[in-house]
């Protein structure tokens, strides 16, 4: 009746767990309750759950994301704490078994819970605002990825208390995660966790792709597109092209251990070389789908806050567009060991370090937008600077994991996670929590305790460096990844500091969310009446924040690079006037299906996992059925009156005119 | 005043790291023992250092441009719509593309020089070990010598060793710190790196890539030896009563185990190394059904059935 | 004006004007769906291509491909995509009875090539030859499958669209689904002409 799954599925005898799962479980339910007492269900369904606003949409995904990022760095802290203490024969006090799921679901959850949707978040707050759009091309599809994305980041919590996480990698190699060697159900999780976001998010990709070309405001080109409009195009053909060989790559694997194929088996002309070959094929174009809109993210921040155009605009194009050509032929170097010809490795080990060429072009236009700049050293500002130094050492050791010869000794090492933090954290986290702060206050209409968010800077930036300088050093002395214990006593003062490090990172997270108790404390004080709260350049500070749920009243036609700059340098001014003649806007409705969806298709994954085959069913026909019910709903879309636009606009500029 | 000091800070700590990457005293990979980790290391410092010149200036003009022109600095120069200049990009790209044009000679050269497949030249012989990681320990062969060790090897100093590398289970990766590069090892698959001790010493090798449970305590010793004691350490093997046969042998031997005992086997049944290969290609789903990972969880066998439907 | 598709035009603009740019927005958008959905063929052309011959003892290609057989399948799916080509032009014409009498055919056509390639896959499976046999098997069910669950999508879809124009006839809904639904078919007829050509030709060579 239940496959798989019965009571002992649950991890009584893990106090780690279960104290875990009951704080969960309290929060949850305390959650739950404030909701009921205040009657708020109603207004959730409806204005939240089911909305198809691209604003709402993009705000859903970054507080998920925040709440993963404390589950992800939880994982990190208990990892770091085991290694600070098991040196020398000491055991720790995490077994294999719990050490292995801890930093195979660190990683999943970091990538794919934490930075994905940081990412996708600030694209769909923004990028809409960007091109002077009233929403994306398919609303309705929008909210769909979401509740996909959901059903995901479920599954992979329901590991934590249901049965167990993979303990495999966070890119489950094969071999080891075919059913032979990984027969529990960690490995199932994993599988569809990441099925299920990974449609979610290509679904995305496809939908900006044809939002930003499609539909652009009048007088806006393709070179007068705001950078990060433009890193956030080049991101989405990353996801298109990229995403699907996962969706494939997951796909081998589970006819593996469902059907009992053999494509990556050790034996019966299985080749686990092809799974590594193919998950990386998606792998690497992956992490400049998370770094490109970061980039962006600084260019738009660095030009604002020193009140300068953007050094060689054109110049950035390029190499954000070079970059994502270049992504797709550098895979190889993550497995230089595994026994290629030195002309393969050699061809792309060169290719890796091309795409240090673009990258280094658009660090030294940052550097050239300060220069005979106006900065403001805000907490955006901070990130940025940040950003720039930290990442260009790890474009550094990059470069140096790069060169094969180097590669065989530094390969599996610890390098390889002080780079890759290096680069994730110093450039995606710096990156997005830039553009936190930035774009927090047209989110929501008050900016954020600038006190705060420089605090959270400084225990990131301390604590990155305490946490992940140790562990450079460490790999010179053979310390590897993924040790559950060491032998050597004397790396464990290193790992100690590493520690320490996590420890400030935490403050860190701790900054950040006291930056938004705080902040929504103050909210009157801290109130944004004109919308453009940083005197910025481009169309989304042009209307008011939050912005009303068509955006923009009338069109805006665009005739520059910062047309919103532009529009405020024309002699006179910039006025917002009250328009006189206002009309109809046309609008999407809020949908029940797309969480209805999302509902079937975690029933769906978590039934495979456990082998209930009937839910399967239930959760397939439950999907199908939904969408016949949408295609067949000619409820869609509705027009907003011209008289409530002129309602809505008319409050707003009394506000204004009030402040005045 | 805060921000500055912030900085300077964080440039200090970064220095820090340099020498300490650089000094190396009792470091596997900066203070190799043998001529191919003795090649990587000088490989390394030079990369780092050609990267320096390019990495050092970026973050001084970073810091230097950021407090010049801050804005409360109203003597400095104010050019709101500056956003061009031919010279600045002809060497903002000319810089990258010089530095990785040396990389890219520097790393075109290095595969090949380093190709771990590329025998050391030497005047003495070549002698072959071959080395097969299972769960969770490794399983050495000296198909010249007939003898074999788990989780303890010997090689004579100055002597270049081919080392064959395969799997009897996941996928593993085989290295000695101390001496150079590693190599995956593979199940089915026949990989290979060459390597060489030049000083007399005993290393710590290892597993590099995760594979489960066992992984952490996937140890082995490495003595680099005198000729001499590398003929002792033979005879002390051949005295031992066990033998290593395949399949029988290594099917006991491929039961997972954690933190095995060094063991040795006086005998070694003809073409061990190539039967193991051989073995995942016959189309029988290998040797013995070795090497599951959870023996107490027998899983439910797919459906194989319904994919018949 | 039903459709889930959002366009950026003030509302002045024509709405017969808005209808076009929808629909010719959802068409573009499919094209893009499509091309990733190459992705994923291309992605298991690939492992076909890298496990072709990894047969594990088990029998190889030339042994099991019966090519008059995946001729005729091949003929059924042709025609069906020129039996498509009808339906749209039919829908251009604006004869919506012609539509539904194509619609019907193409799905019968369709519906044979599902049941000639269930048929072989059962076959094959009954002799011993599943695709738990070999890598190469593995390979073969799975790309020819994966297209097999397509065409199978889009006959649920042919009926699906079939149910809808009956119903309300050609509109600015149905419309540009017609449309998505001929790329998809076409699209599908492309890749199975690249599974014919390069797994039952080159496999039976």
């Amino acid at each position: 009746m239940f496959g798989k799954l019965s009571l002992d599925s649950i991890p009584y005898h893990e106090p780690i767990i279960m104290v875990t799962a009951t704080v969960i479980g309290i929060v949850g339910a305390l959650v739950v309750g404030l909701i009921t007492y205040y009657r708020k269900w109603g207004y959730l369904w409806r204005d939240w759950i089911t909305s198809i606003d691209h604003k709402k949409i993009g705000i859903m995904y970054f507080l998920v994301a925040l709440v993963m990022l404390v589950r992800g760095f939880a994982d990190a802290i208990m990892m770091r704490t085991q290694q600070a203490i098991a040196a020398g024969g000491a055991e720790g006090y995490l077994p294999p078994h719990h050490y292995d799921q801890i930093f195979t679901a660190h990683g999943v959850i970091m990538i794919f819970f934490v930075a994905m949707p940081m990412v996708i978040g600030l694209m769909n707050l923004v990028v809409p605002l960007q091109i002077g759009a009233r929403d994306v091309a398919f609303p309705f599809m929008n909210n769909v990825s979401f509740w996909l994305f959901a059903a995901g980041v479920i599954l992979v919590n329901v590991s934590l208390v249901i049965g167990e996480f993979a303990k495999t990698g966070w890119l489950a190699y094969a071999p080891l995660s075919e059913l032979k060697y990984s027969p529990d159900v960690g490995v199932d999780y994993w599988i569809w966790s990441l099925q299920i976001s990974g449609i979610g998010t290509t679904l995305t990709g496809i939908n900006f792709f044809v939002t930003i070309l499609k539909m652009r405001t009048k007088g806006m080109s393709l070179f007068r597109m705001p950078i990060f409009t433009w890193t956030a195009l080049c991101t989405n053909v990353l996801i298109i092209l990229s995403f699907p060989i996962l969706t494939a790559t997951i796909a081998l694997l589970t006819l593996d251990r469902y059907l009992g194929m053999h494509f990556f088996t050790n034996d019966m002309g299985g080749s686990q070389m092809m799974y590594v070959n193919l998950i990386w094929a998606w792998g690497h174009p992956e992490v400049y789908i998370l770094i490109l809109p970061a980039f962006g993210v600084f260019s738009e921040v660095i030009s604002t806050f020193t009140k300068k155009r953007l050094f060689g605009y054109k110049t950035m194009v390029w190499a954000t567009v070079a970059i994502t050509f270049l992504s797709f032929i550098v895979w190889l170097h993550h497995f230089f060991t595994m026994g290629a010809g030195a002309n393969v490795n050699a061809f792309f080990g060169i290719t890796t370090m091309i795409i240090a060429i673009p990258t280094g072009v658009k660090i030294f236009n940052w550097l050239f937008t300060m220069y005979r700049g106006r900065l403001e050293f805000t907490a955006p500002v901070l990130w940025t600077i940040g950003f720039i130094i930290t990442f260009t050492l790890g474009g550094m050791t990059g470069v140096m994991l790069a060169v094969p010869g180097a590669n065989f000794v530094l390969h599996n090492s610890l390098f390889v996670i002080a780079h890759f933090h290096n680069v994730i954290i110093g450039g995606v986290v710096f990156g997005m929590m830039a553009g936190f702060t930035y774009w927090f206050p047209k989110a929501f209409g008050f900016t954020l305790s600038e006190k705060w968010g420089k605090r959270s800077f400084w225990c990131w930036l301390v604590g990155f460096y305490l946490a992940f300088m140790p562990l450079y050093a460490l790999s010179f002395f053979g310390a590897m990844r993924r040790m559950q214990s060491y032998e050597q006593t004397e790396w464990q003062p290193l790992m100690i500091v590493a520690w320490f490090g996590a420890v400030v990172i935490a403050m860190g997270i701790a900054c950040i969310v006291i930056q938004l108790v705080v902040s929504i404390r103050d909210r009157e004080k801290n109130r944004d009446v004109t919308g453009d709260p940083w005197d910025a350049r481009t169309l989304e500070w042009s209307t008011s924040s939050p912005p009303p749920n068509y955006n923009f009243a009338h069109l805006p036609t665009v005739h520059s690079i910062d047309s919103y700059w532009e529009m405020k340098q024309q002699p006179g001014g910039f006025k917002r006037e009250l328009s006189t003649h206002f009309e109809d806007v046309h609008m999407p409705k809020n949908t029940n299906e797309g969480p209805i969806l999302g509902l079937f298709s975690l029933i769906f994954g978590f039934a495979l996992v456990w082998h209930i085959w009937w839910l399967v069913a239930v959760g397939a026909i439950g999907m199908f059925v939904t969408f016949m019910v949408r295609i067949h709903n000619d409820d869609v879309d509705y027009h907003i009156p011209a008289a409530e636009v002129e309602k809505t606009e008319r409050e707003y500029h009394k506000r204004l005119e009030m402040q005045a | 005043m805060r921000k500055r000091n912030s900085l300077k800070y964080l440039s200090v700590m970064t220095w820090l790291t340099v020498p300490l990457l650089l000094s190396g005293c009792g470091s596997a990979l900066m203070d190799p023992s043998g001529p191919i980790g003795q090649g990587l290391k000088s490989l390394i410092i030079t990369a780092f250092g050609l990267m320096l010149i390019v990495v050092i200036p970026v973050i001084v003009m970073t810091i230097l441009f950021a407090w010049k022109y801050r804005g409360t600095n109203l003597a400095a120069k104010y050019t709101p719509n500056w956003e061009h200049s031919n010279v600045i990009e002809l060497f903002v790209w000319a810089i990258p593309c010089v530095i990785i044009l040396f990389l890219g000679i520097l790393t075109w050269q290095t595969s090949h020089t380093y190709d771990p497949h590329k025998p050391i030249a030497s005047e003495d012989e070549t002698m072959t070990i071959d080395a097969i990681s299972l769960d969770w320990k490794w399983l050495f062969i000296y198909p010249e010598q007939g003898i074999a060790t788990v989780n303890e090897l010997a090689m004579p100093v100055n002597t270049p060793v081919h080392f064959r590398v395969t799997s009897g289970t996941v996928m593993n990766s085989f290295m000695i710190p101390n001496l150079g590069s590693q190599i995956y090892a593979m199940a089915g698959m026949n990989n290979d790196v060459y390597l060489e001790g030049s000083e007399i010493g005993t290393f710590r090798g290892r597993s590099t890539h995760y594979s489960g449970e066992g992984f952490s305590e996937m140890l082995f010793d490495a003595h680099v030896t005198s000729q001499a004691d590398f003929q002792a350490w033979v005879d002390k093997v051949k005295q031992s009563p066990k033998t290593m046969m395949f399949p029988a042998d290594y099917d006991k031997l491929a039961q997972p185990s954690i933190g095995a005992p060094v063991q040795y086997f006086s005998q070694v049944s003809p073409d061990f190394y190539g039967d193991l290969i051989r073995s995942y290609k016959s189309g029988h789903g290998g040797p013995q059904s070795h090497g599951e990972h959870n023996q107490a969880q027998e899983p439910s066998m797919p459906m194989s059935a319904q994919a018949a439907e | 004006m039903a459709t889930d598709t959002l366009t950026n035009h003030d509302a002045h603009a024509h709405d017969g004007h808005e209808h076009h740019d929808a629909g010719a927005m959802k068409v573009f958008g499919f094209w893009i769906y499509l091309m990733s959905d190459l992705v994923i063929f291309g992605s298991l052309f690939a492992t076909f291509g890298v496990l072709g011959t990894a047969t594990a003892g088990g029998p190889t290609s030339q042994e099991i491909f019966e090519l008059p057989f995946v001729l005729v399948e091949t003929f059924l799916l042709l025609v069906s995509s020129f039996t498509f080509g009808l339906a749209v032009l039919a829908q251009n014409a604006g004869d919506r009875g012609a539509v539904l009498k194509w619609l019907a055919v193409t799905f019968l056509l369709g519906f044979g090539f599902v049941a000639m390639e269930v048929y072989e896959f059962h076959h094959l499976i009954a002799q011993g030859h599943g695709p738990d046999r070999s890598a190469f098997l593995s390979a073969f069910f799975t790309l020819v499958g994966t297209h097999g669950l397509h065409v199978t999508f889009g006959l649920i879809w042919i009926a699906t669209m079939f149910i809808q124009i009956s119903r309300r006839g050609l509109d600015s809904v149905t419309k540009p689904r017609m449309l998505c639904l001929s790329l998809f078919w076409h699209f599908l007829d492309i890749v199975w002409i690249c599974v014919f050509s390069f797994v039952y030709l080159f496999g039976a060579m």
